[in-house]
């Protein structure tokens, strides 16, 4: 693949050859993928892709069984979540992993609280504010449990805490399924800020529109395999459908060939 | 300052600029909030406070010497080992686990510490060191059993139950129990070491200054910070409540012996952990654990070492417990620890309103619920009904803890407050 060794040299993050399996079953196999500094890269496929497996592996919640992982240039080992957070790679999970009992504050500085011995309850409130300002956040108050936020409230606070320990990279689970119009446009909003700002930035999404709106690159998973590898910028959604169910004859196809032929007939229900 | 203030304060501060919010300012609105959270089932500890004085009311008008200096200086002294176990309980439910072995590890250390202080003429402080150490390394192996091997610690702490009680009474051997001698440092520190008037007052003064100076610092950060502030009259009203609460408790019990030095130790240790829990990187995640174990783990922080430092730190206290309450019997004998010092102290914690469920507690439960418990069995012993009706109404008062805290739960859920 040319698209790729072009990639490589100025790459920020890259896999080769990432395997892992549970059991008999192989949720990655061979899995390429890289990201360079200042672009989005889509990372697209059906369920039981291995999407989210490839985003465990990134934030070293799951490790791979085989295959390298490289980031700035060196090959590295991402053991667990706390080496993947010191590395720079910030990761958004799609169920947004937050403890529901604690406030706000807390949950963003979760794990990287200032000052251990004395927590510094002041300055984390105002860096909580401004971040979610930043964010255009329509949060009332940073001093409740997350339990009483909506689940669109609650994908900012989750993206608003990747983004506190100054990460490369940001790979972002679905970061636009529960929420609402305006946010989902914050969200893709602020994905192009980020690029702006140099970072690297994995989004797995099911939604073509958002995917196709920020991404350069797009890269297609299906079942555990990549699947080819797009220009956001050209590709037709055909291409793409076709390339994440894995043939040209599947069931989005047949569902506008057939809504068309009723469209023509005048036969739809009334 | 509060009298003259407008009636709609500009929402100025970077938290409250939020048109949703409504605006709690001044003494009214601390008030004002803290009924809203307790309607939305964040009950924390008013239904202990309330049932303390239920219990107070009914004991004092069946006998009027339950509420006498006497009976409150004992009351406060029996209080304390359990009480300090029952930080330690309040520690592991936090993150969500139980230690049913608590009692057996206090009467364990109080073994250790009396064979080898009596029979074998060690240093005391060397025998409460060894006995800590053994303690530590019980809790580690309660933590190491939970994140190695995955066993649930209702079961390996019930296990441990049943082991360190077989310990201690094969380390108190045939005779089954060691005497302490009277004029032993601990059994003086436990009996008769009561602070002299003038330093209580001084403590009584030392807390309230404490409360303020913290509180008012506090504010002026979040001023400088442009935050909210809370009511400054509150603050001063808090603290001056406080020295004068402190103050009259301490001059009732100087009327007889007075507030003995293991009492100062044990809201010592409650003070060292409410600072522990609420202000620490370590506190902070030991409830975020008991909130969403997964979710602590996926931010960086080490899981299994918060597991670990819950029991050590849960059978580190029952052993410090263990200690004071031999001290104060001037004996470590077979039935140490055993019969309901365990249950005691998890009742303590949860009637406390430490929740069961995990994520939610704090240092104070522990010593307001081991008062509820204290209370309950000193006044029944003045009534002379035997331990029958003290396991009974104790049994009946931890069901309605628990109640409440369940009731509680399910409101917090429907008021999204988790």
């Amino acid at each position: 693949m040319t698209v790729t060794d072009t990639a490589t040299s100025t790459s920020l993050l890259s896999l080769r050859g990432v395997n892992k399996s549970f059991g008999a079953v192989n949720a990655l196999t061979d899995i390429e993928l890289d990201v360079a500094a200042g672009e989005v890269v889509a990372l697209v496929g059906d369920n039981g892709a291995g999407k989210s497996t490839l985003v465990k592996v990134l934030a070293g919640v799951h490790q791979p069984d085989s295959g390298t992982v490289t980031f700035a240039g060196e090959p590295v080992a991402i053991t667990d979540p706390s080496a993947a957070i010191q590395l720079g790679i910030a990761t958004v999970f799609q169920d947004l992993a937050l403890c529901e009992n604690l406030d706000v504050v807390d949950n963003l500085f979760l794990g990287r609280e200032l000052t251990p011995w004395r927590l510094d309850e002041t300055a984390m409130e105002v860096q909580a504010w401004k971040l979610l300002q930043q964010l255009s956040a329509r949060i009332p108050t940073v001093r409740i449990p997350v339990a009483s936020l909506s689940g669109g409230q609650r994908q900012t606070v989750a993206i608003a805490r990747s983004l506190l320990g100054q990460p490369k990279v940001i790979v972002l689970d679905e970061p636009t399924a529960a929420l609402g119009v305006a946010q989902t446009a914050e969200v893709l909003d602020l994905i192009e800020r980020l690029k702006d700002r140099g970072l690297g930035v994995v989004m797995i999404s099911h939604n073509m529109e958002d995917v196709r709106a920020v991404a350069d690159r797009i890269v297609v998973l299906r079942l555990g395999r990549n699947n080819g590898e797009f220009d956001a910028k050209t590709v037709t959604t055909q291409d793409l459908v076709a390339a994440i169910t894995g043939a040209s004859d599947n069931a989005v196809t047949r569902r506008r060939d057939r809504a068309g032929a009723e469209g023509d007939g005048g036969t739809e229900a009334p | 300052m509060t009298v003259t203030q407008p009636p709609t304060p500009p929402p100025s501060a970077l938290d409250r600029a939020d048109e949703r919010l409504s605006q709690d300012d001044g003494f009214a609105g601390a008030l004002r909030s803290f009924w809203r959270s307790v309607k939305a089932g964040d009950v924390g500890v008013l239904p202990v406070v309330i049932g303390l004085l239920v219990i107070c009311t009914i004991f004092q008008s069946l006998n009027p010497i339950f509420l006498s200096s006497a009976n409150l200086v004992n009351l406060t002294l029996d209080s304390c080992a359990v009480g300090i176990i029952s930080l330690g309980i309040v520690c592991v439910l936090l993150v969500g686990e139980i230690d049913l072995s608590v009692g057996s590890v206090s009467g364990l250390s109080g073994a250790i510490v009396g064979v080898l202080s009596v029979r074998h003429g060690w240093n005391w402080m060397l025998a409460v060191v060894l006995a800590c150490a053994v303690a530590l390394l019980i809790g580690l192996i309660y933590g190491i059993a939970l994140t190695r091997f995955g066993m649930p610690s209702f079961v390996a702490s019930l296990s441990g139950l049943l082991a360190f009680l077989g310990l201690q009474l094969a380390i108190l051997g045939d005779q089954g129990s060691v005497n302490l001698p009277f004029d032993s440092a601990l059994v003086q520190f436990a009996q008769v070491a009561f602070v002299p008037a003038w330093l209580s007052y001084t403590l009584a003064v030392i807390a309230g200054a404490g409360l303020f100076v913290s509180g008012f610092e506090r504010r002026q950060r979040r001023k400088k910070a442009n935050l909210s502030v809370g009511s400054l009259n509150f603050l001063v009203l808090r603290s001056v409540a406080l020295v004068a609460g402190l103050g009259i408790f301490a001059w009732y019990l100087n009327q007889e012996r007075g507030v003995g030095w293991m009492v100062v130790l044990f809201v010592a240790l409650v003070l060292v952990l409410n600072y522990a829990f609420t202000r620490t990187k370590w506190g902070r995640s030991l409830r975020a654990v008991g909130g969403n174990e997964e979710a602590t783990r996926r931010s960086g922080i080490n899981v299994g070492r918060i597991y670990l430092t819950a029991f050590a730190v849960c059978s580190f206290l029952a052993c410090v417990g263990g200690i004071l309450a031999a001290a104060r019997l001037a004996s470590a004998n077979l039935s140490s620890g055993t019969g309901d010092v365990n249950l005691n102290a998890i009742a303590a914690a949860v009637i406390g309103g430490t929740s069961l469920f995990g994520g939610r507690g704090s240092a104070f439960s522990a010593l307001l619920g081991t008062l509820v418990i204290a209370a309950i069995a000193s006044g029944l012993t003045l009534l002379n009904l035997d331990s029958s009706y003290r396991f009974i109404i104790t049994g009946l008062v931890l069901a309605v803890a628990v109640a409440i805290d369940s009731v509680a739960r399910k409101s917090r859920a429907s008021h999204g407050r988790a």
